[in-house]
Order: C-alpha cells, then sequence, then structure tokens
C-alpha cells in the first residue's frame, strides 16, 4: 500500500494532513480550542431559561454527551440494522 | 418584466427551450432561465396576487406575501447556481425534468389556494421521478419506482383531505383558517404533507431514490419536495403541537442512519431529513420567532444542502464511486472541492460566522423563549449530532482519513464555479445575517434594529457544543469505522417484507386451491362413484355373509355367490323375480312413510 502510495505521489502533492507531526499538532489545537471555549464562559454573561443549561459548561456537557450517545447508540442498532450494500439485489 | 407574471411559468417555458437548442447554447440559456426566474420573483410585491376562474373556482395561481417569497427566491437562486454547475451536461431531458420540477415547486409556494397547490404537487412529483430515473440502472428504475409509487399515495391522501376540507368549509383557499377545525380533513392533508417531508416512519423514499439519481438529479432534488412540504406546513399547520414531536424525532433519526451509512449521499439523505425536522420543529411552536426561524433555515438550508450534494457529485463524477469505505484522502487531488464542502459542512453544523448559525439559532430561540425545554434540549443534541454526522462524519471520510490510492482529476470548472456561488452565500448569509432577516414574514422583532444573534452567550455555547462534539468524534473514531453495508429503513417492509408476506399468501392460498381441487375435483367424485356403483352390491354381500355361513356354505360357493352379486350390480341385471320383490319392497316402504 505504501509503495502503491508512493508511486502516485506527485512531488507537489499537498500531504499536509498525512504527516504524523501534523496531524498530533491538529489534536492539540483541537483540545485547547475545547478548553479555550470553557474558560471563555468565564468572561461572558449567561441567560439560562432551563435547569439544563443553567450550569458552567452544560452546553460542553451536552455537546460531548449527545455526541457519545448517539454514536454508541448507532453502534448498538447497527448490529440490527446494518447488512451488506448488495441486501436488495437478487 | 411583466409585474404580475407567476413565476412557474418562466420554468415551464424554460423546459421546452431544450428541446429547441443544444449543446453549449441550451447550457448557457438554461442558467438564463433561472436567472429570470430568480428576477421576476425579486421584482413581485408582496400582496400581489394572479387569478384565473376554471370550472367555477377561483384558482389563485399567485399569492406573495412574506412567507411564499422566500421560498421564491431561494428556489431560483438555488436552480442558478445548479445550472451552473450543470454545465457539464451534454443532455436535454435532466434539464426538461428539472424546470418542470422547480417550476412546479414554485407554482405549489405561491398557490393560494387548496386545488392549485394539489395540482402543482403533483407535477412535482411526477417531474421528480425523471431525475431518479435519469440514471439508468437498475436499482435506479426500482427506487423511481417506488418513490413515484409513495409520491402518489401521498397525493391521492392529500387529494382527500383537500376534498373533504372543501366540502366541509366551502373554501378552497389554502391558510391556516380551513384547518383549524382539526377536522379528518383537515388531518389528511397533514398526512399528505408529512408524506412529501419525510417524516419516519414514510420517509424512506427518499434515502432510497436520492442517493439513486445522477449527480444532478441528486443536487436538485436535495431542495424542493420537502421545503415545499415544509412550507406548506408552515402555512397550514404552524402551532399544531404534534408537529414539534415529529420534528424532534425526526432531527435524531436523521443523525442516527447518518452515522450508519456508509454511503457519502446517503449521509446526505438522511442529514436533509435531520435538518427538516428542526424546520418541522420549528412550525410545531408556531410563534412569529419560530416561524421565521423555520424559513430561514429552509433559505440556508438549502443553499448549504446543495452545496454539500454538489461537492459529493463532483467526487463521484471524477472517482464513480459514493462509498466512504472506497473513498478516502481526496484532499489531496481534489483540493477546492474539498475547501468548498467543508465549507457546507460547517454552515449545516451552523458554526457562529456561516449561514446555519444565522437561521437554526431563531429556532432554539423560539424554543427557549417558549420555555419547551424537552424540545430545546432534543434539538441542541441534534445540533450537535449534526456536527458529527455532516459536519466532520462527511468531510472526513470522503477527503480525509485513509489515502486509498484514488488520484482523480479536479472537479470541473463549471462545477468549481456553481459550488463557489454557493459557498459564498453560506458566509455572506452567515456574517451579514439582516439581508436574510429582511425577507422573512415578521419584521416587528427586527424593527428596533437590536436583534443579533452574535451575543457573546450564544456564540461561545455554540463554540463549546461543536468543539467537544468534534472531540467525541475523534475520540470515538474506532466506533465509527466504515462498513461496506447498508442499514434498514422503514422500505424494508415494502422491499422485502412485502415479498415475504406475499410468497407466504402465495404458498397458503395456492396450498388450499390445492387441496381443494384434490378433495372436491378429484377424491369426492371417485368415492361418489364407489359408494353408488359398488355401494348396494356391498351392502347385498354384507347382509347375506350371516345367511350363507348359518346355511353352512364353503368359502368357495361364498366367493361365486359374492361375485354374481357384483357382477348383476354393476351390469344392472337382476332376475325378474327378484326384481320384482324389490319394487314389491319399494311399494311397501312407500306406503308406510
Amino acid at each position: 500500500m505504501k509503495d502503491k502510495r508512493d508511486q502516485l505521489r506527485t512531488p507537489h502533492e499537498w500531504d499536509w494532513f498525512d504527516k504524523p507531526k501534523n496531524r498530533r499538532l491538529l489534536w492539540i489545537l483541537l483540545w485547547s480550542a475545547c478548553v479555550l471555549s470553557v474558560v471563555a464562559e468565564l468572561f461572558i454573561e449567561r441567560e439560562p431559561h432551563f435547569p439544563a443549561d443553567e450550569y458552567f459548561g452544560s452546553y460542553a456537557l451536552i455537546g460531548f454527551a449527545a455526541c457519545a450517545l448517539f454514536i454508541l447508540f448507532a453502534k448498538g442498532i447497527g448490529y440490527l440494522l446494518k447488512v451488506k450494500s448488495d441486501y436488495y439485489d437478487e | 418584466m411583466m409585474s404580475n407574471l407567476p413565476p412557474f411559468v418562466i420554468f415551464f417555458v424554460g423546459a421546452v427551450l431544450p428541446f429547441l437548442f443544444k449543446g453549449r447554447v441550451r447550457n448557457w440559456l438554461m442558467i438564463g432561465v433561472g436567472a429570470v426566474g430568480l428576477w421576476q420573483v425579486l421584482s413581485l410585491d408582496v400582496g400581489s396576487t394572479f387569478d384565473v376562474q376554471w370550472l367555477g373556482y377561483n384558482l389563485e395561481l399567485m399569492r406573495v406575501d412574506g412567507m411564499s417569497r422566500p421560498f421564491g427566491i431561494i428556489f431560483t437562486l438555488s436552480i442558478t447556481a445548479v445550472f451552473i454547475y450543470a454545465m457539464y451536461m451534454d443532455e436535454s431531458t435532466p434539464y426538461v425534468a428539472s424546470c418542470l420540477y422547480v417550476g412546479s415547486a414554485l407554482g405549489a409556494v405561491f398557490a393560494g389556494d387548496l386545488i392549485t397547490l394539489y395540482l402543482f404537487w403533483e407535477i412535482m412529483a411526477i417531474a421528480s421521478t425523471f431525475l431518479v430515473l435519469l440514471r439508468r440502472r437498475k436499482q435506479t428504475y426500482g427506487s423511481a419506482y417506488r418513490y413515484v409509487l409513495v409520491h402518489i399515495f401521498g397525493g391521492l391522501i392529500l387529494l382527500f383531505g383537500i376534498l373533504l376540507t372543501i366540502s366541509a368549509t366551502g373554501s378552497t383557499t389554502f391558510d391556516a383558517s380551513v384547518f383549524h377545525t382539526q377536522s379528518v380533513g383537515s388531518w389528511l392533508v397533514l398526512v399528505g404533507f408529512l408524506i412529501n417531508a419525510a417524516v419516519p416512519p414514510m420517509s424512506a423514499w427518499l434515502s432510497d431514490a436520492y442517493p439513486e439519481a445522477t449527480v444532478f438529479g441528486g443536487i436538485v432534488l436535495s431542495a424542493y419536495t420537502t421545503k415545499t412540504a415544509v412550507y406548506t406546513l408552515l402555512r397550514g399547520f404552524a402551532g399544531w403541537e404534534i408537529l414539534i414531536v415529529i420534528g424532534c424525532i425526526m432531527s435524531i433519526y436523521g443523525i442516527v442512519y447518518a452515522l450508519l451509512e456508509n454511503d457519502m449521499r446517503r449521509i446526505l439523505a438522511y442529514s436533509i431529513i435531520n435538518q427538516v425536522g428542526f424546520m418541522i420543529c420549528g412550525a410545531g411552536i408556531g410563534t412569529e420567532l419560530a416561524i421565521n426561524g423555520a424559513i430561514a433555515h429552509a433559505f440556508c438550508h438549502i443553499i448549504y444542502k446543495a452545496l454539500l450534494w454538489m461537492s459529493a457529485g463532483a467526487v463521484l463524477y471524477r472517482t464513480g464511486t459514493a462509498k466512504c469505505t472506497e473513498l478516502g484522502g481526496l484532499y489531496k487531488s481534489m483540493p477546492t472541492t474539498m475547501i468548498l464542502g467543508t465549507i457546507g459542512a460547517l454552515a449545516i453544523s451552523s458554526v457562529p460566522g456561516t449561514s446555519g448559525f444565522t437561521s437554526k439559532t431563531l429556532i432554539l430561540m423560539a424554543a427557549s423563549e417558549q420555555h419547551l425545554m424537552w424540545p430545546w434540549l432534543i434539538l441542541e443534541m441534534a445540533s450537535a449530532g449534526v456536527f458529527l454526522h455532516a459536519g466532520i462524519k462527511f468531510p472526513y471520510f470522503v477527503f480525509f482519513d485513509k489515502d486509498r490510492g484514488l488520484r482523480p482529476k479536479k472537479a470541473l470548472p463549471c462545477m468549481t464555479v456553481g459550488m463557489m456561488v454557493l459557498a459564498f452565500f453560506c458566509l455572506f448569509l452567515g456574517i451579514f445575517p439582516n439581508v436574510l432577516y429582511s425577507i422573512l414574514p415578521y419584521q416587528d422583532m427586527f424593527a428596533d434594529g437590536s436583534f443579533t444573534v452574535f451575543k457573546a452567550e450564544k456564540v461561545v455555547t455554540q463554540m463549546q457544543l461543536l468543539l467537544f462534539s468534534g472531540l467525541v468524534f475523534f475520540l470515538f473514531l474506532k466506533l465509527l469505522k466504515r462498513t461496506d453495508t447498508i442499514s434498514l429503513d422503514t422500505d424494508w417492509f415494502y422491499r422485502k417484507a412485502g415479498k415475504w408476506f406475499f410468497a407466504r399468501c402465495a404458498n397458503l392460498l395456492n396450498g388450499i386451491n390445492e387441496w381443494a381441487y384434490q378433495t372436491f375435483a378429484q377424491r369426492l367424485p371417485d368415492s361418489l362413484y364407489q359408494l353408488f356403483n359398488q355401494g348396494p352390491a356391498r351392502l347385498t354381500v354384507v347382509l347375506l355373509t350371516p345367511f350363507w355361513k348359518f346355511r353352512g356354505h364353503e368359502k368357495e360357493r361364498m366367493e361365486i355367490g359374492r361375485t354374481e352379486i357384483y357382477r348383476r350390480a354393476l351390469l344392472g341385471i337382476y332376475p325378474v323375480g327378484i326384481a320384482a320383490a324389490f319394487v314389491a319392497i319399494f311399494f311397501v316402504i312407500l306406503y308406510l312413510t
């Protein structure tokens, strides 16, 4: 696979996202952006409407929990619903 | 431009042009048709109407007001961009079909009465079927067939509802007032609308047909049918609480299925269901802010969803596959498509500064203003889920992830220009939301100029929600690994269960048929024949045997007697004496009874 890729790669090809160093940088950026978004909440005034959003960082929690739930639920229900892509073909 | 010309006329006339012109001239002319349509909608004054008399009814072919105008603007704007994208096409039929489709969608949103609405509704169903059919593959024919059947079914329910409503109220006007009685007719009309809005369990037509369409067909289809249905719900059923529930279910349903899918266009198809869920929720909340929000969201959605379908279409056009398991690493060979597709992905995720933030925030604000905690929470969760499935999953698995060695050429220049137009609007409406707000129906909330979505609170909380969703995506990446599968949806019931049911019925009914044939046509006549033929002889033998035994006959003699009796019975010949004796016995029996 790697050889094939090297063959295909033209000298000027843009492969920034493939380099492990850059991937690590992106991870650092993602984590720091997450932290920054929570820290920023210290400096703003909030007008909570519901018990669910009155806590500090509740949106971060909603985002995290909701997505984790969706992924796990989809994974679980996938065992039931996923079929080979030629399922309807015969 | 004629000040009072219904915009659908321009597209119906435009549908004739591909028969007269070919090649690049035709393609340029079609862009012209889109642009003229847009210009005409923009130049229509709010309040203008166009009526004709037909069969004693007053048909309001055009009613321009704050609610229909934004839909008209976005329908024509998006088809113009799509025609620019489609400059590569060397075929006339898709142009004819799309002109009729867009024209009838415009006809439906500008329709002032139920009869006009129904007529355009049906033209839309038929014209759109051709956009699916044109891919000319075996699977596509099946999908198109199921697509048109579902829409005919939905259309019939709508027609039935409209007839009941007109006969109950005596009015043909299409307005919330004719449905507020919540009669059977109103509910049937609502169901008809909901089928076109792709509400589960009647949503499988969308995820079945759209990903099977051509590159061009998929882009065109993504905008009109569901959004016309959203418009009709806003117009006729705003404030019906059941729509809040339906909207919430749709928004979650779309996310879960989009997470399961492998085909990039199926991901985007399920994402439409998710997005329409937000709009239907807005319709259900029904306040001025919510209706403004739903319309704004439909407006922005059409732009970014068409952009996403365009970028997926460019990838499909160049690589010949739509499966995430076969794609990946395309940012190297299709960087422009990647950047433009990502702008669409950010817009659908409503990142502040993009059009999605401009519009979706209004719906969420409406939910919290009405203190609807659960709908609000579900929509916030769904917003996080949107970023997960459309905002990151789609671009990540197509343009990044594992390099599978695909080195397609860049998207065609016309495709890139088409995408750029829409990407521009994604950003423009995100940075200047007031341009969009100024065409919404309820202007009071914007009147003092203080309304803005760019409050520090809104921006920060939205960024928190999205960044942590993104974090989850990359932390759970292993669980999201693509498999070459599809997911069973409700179409299973008419594609597999239907067949199974048919086979079982065939088995059962054919079994009964066979049994009845064997019994009544074969065995019963046989036994009756045996009974009447040999019954009397056998009876005689049975009666005589004790006498023979009593008289001490041997076996041989008894055998001879038995044979003789059977022979006589078979031939019907008896000695005259015996016959006379039978007659005498017969008369005695008659006499006694």
